[in-house]
């Protein structure tokens, strides 16, 4: 099956299997490792990408369905000496341990950002509902989120 | 996951006729039941029907109805501004289901097709009265939920939209698993005047239903003190990990008290 889509603005044209997910796709078509797979059952978040401006789980989503879509990974939103606002609130405000959920945090947190009225610490809780962290207790992420939503 | 045949349909004409054309086909709308339903190997369709690029099948609009396109994810309906304005229990019972990035993607349509005894639609479907409006037929919501991933719909119908009644005044009141956020018990009572008030609950049987006891108790109007003695029979209600029959039993009520409160606020 034939896909075309656009990731951090570059287009593709892709011959996959029907049963690609779009994360098979970034991670093994187009080597954009930084989307991760934590459980591959649509609970954890980790491998959330922004589709047509929407975060989703690119792990239940079928290559077919992101045909003709506009989608950003982690890889996308900003560069080492360059840092999004919310990769640098990360940072600064060690929102991370081992890392493993942090891509999908911070493409969640910026889609909540970018969604939410009035964000403040009850909001970013519940809407960080779908990423999963087993190092942090969640306390220095939340804090990040509000750091980045007041630059943002 | 198994291979299969992954078909986009532009129309739901086209949809029926892959699907029939299929040996082993099945509908697809925002995935986030089939999809991992495909890759724990729980069904192994030959074909998967594409109904996500069907044109205007997520509309939304409000007349003596809200009526509301089976492709509608469920952070639209929660975003609404209409759909706020008519029912706003409607609004927030889709803001509550799952997390953010699975409401950016399931569906209403996929959501009462699955009739998952822990969904959430289906409470609001029998408490408002819906009717589901498919390629072949209306379906009255008392007719719909048949029993565990049951429903009326026939092998390979399709729904196109739901249209909900709208009340004077309702609430949905639900308690999540704090895991999976799928409710352990949810309830929507919905008053729509001249004593007639409809009771949904999901998450206590093997699918929603109306409750008999709860709507009994509030045919005298919307008022905490009408279900302050009432006891929900719990025979046959699921139990599980989560939760024992007699608990969903004794939920029921408090959710029930809790949407009455919510209602009449
Ligand atoms: C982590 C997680 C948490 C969740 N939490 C909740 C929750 O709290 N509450 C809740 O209610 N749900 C919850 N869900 C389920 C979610 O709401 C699903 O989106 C919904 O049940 C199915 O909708 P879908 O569009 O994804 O359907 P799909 O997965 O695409 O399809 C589901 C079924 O419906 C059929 N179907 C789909 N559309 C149609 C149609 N138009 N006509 C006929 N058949 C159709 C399909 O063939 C399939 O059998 C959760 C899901 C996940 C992954
Ligand atoms: S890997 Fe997609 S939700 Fe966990
Ligand atoms: S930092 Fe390790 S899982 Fe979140």
């Amino acid at each position: 099956m034939e896909v075309t889509l656009t990731v951090n603005g570059t287009a593709h044209a892709l011959d996959v299997p029907d049963n690609m997910l779009l994360v098979e796709v970034l991670r093994e078509r187009l080597r954009l490792t930084g989307t991760h797979v934590g459980c591959d059952t649509s609970q954890c978040g980790a491998c959330v990408v922004h589709m047509d401006g929407c975060a989703v789980k690119s792990c239940t989503v079928l290559a077919g369905q992101a045909d003709g879509a506009d989608v950003t990974t982690i890889e996308g939103i900003g560069a080492p000496d360059d840092l999004h606002p919310m990769q640098a609130a990360f940072r600064e405000c060690h929102a991370l341990q081992c890392g493993f959920c942090t891509p999908g945090m911070i493409m969640a947190a910026i889609d909540l950002v970018n969604t939410t009225e009035h964000l403040d610490e009850q909001a970013v809780r519940e809407g960080l509902e779908g990423n999963l962290c087993r190092c942090t207790g969640y306390h220095n992420i939340v804090r990040a989120v509000l750091a980045a939503r007041d630059v943002m | 996951m198994y291979r299969f045949n992954y078909q986009k349909a532009a129309s739901v004409a086209e949809a029926a006729s892959l699907l029939d054309g299929a040996e082993d086909g099945v509908y697809l709308a925002g995935g986030m039941t089939l999809i991992p339903t495909l890759k724990a190997r729980l069904a192994s369709p030959t074909d998967v029907i594409d109904l996500g690029a069907i044109d205007g099948m997520a509309d939304i609009s409000v007349g003596d109805t809200v009526r509301i396109g089976a492709l509608a994810r469920h952070a639209e309906v929660a975003a609404s501004a209409a759909v706020r304005g008519a029912i706003p229990a409607l609004a927030d019972l889709a803001g509550l289901i799952g997390d953010a990035h699975v409401r950016n993607r399931g569906t209403l349509g996929g959501s009462v097709a699955n009739s998952d005894p822990a969904a959430d639609y289906p409470a609001a479907v029998l408490a408002l009265n819906a009717v589901v409006h498919t390629d072949r037929r209306a379906i009255a919501a008392d007719d719909f939920f048949k029993g565990l991933f049951q429903t009326a719909l026939e092998p390979g119908e399709i729904v196109k939209s739901l249209a909900f009644r709208i009340p004077r005044r309702a609430a949905y009141a639900k308690f999540p698993n704090p895991a999976s956020r799928y409710a352990i018990v949810g309830v929507m009572v919905a008053d729509f005047g001249a004593a007639e008030v409809r009771v949904g609950v999901t998450g206590a049987g093997a699918c929603a239903f109306r409750s008999a006891e709860l709507e009994r108790a509030l045919a005298g109007g919307l008022a905490a003190e009408a279900l302050a003695d009432v006891t929900i029979p719990y025979d046959g209600f699921n139990s599980d990990i989560h939760a024992s029959a007699e608990y969903r039993g004794h939920l029921v009520a408090v959710m029930a008290r809790r949407a009455v409160a919510a209602a009449i606020s």
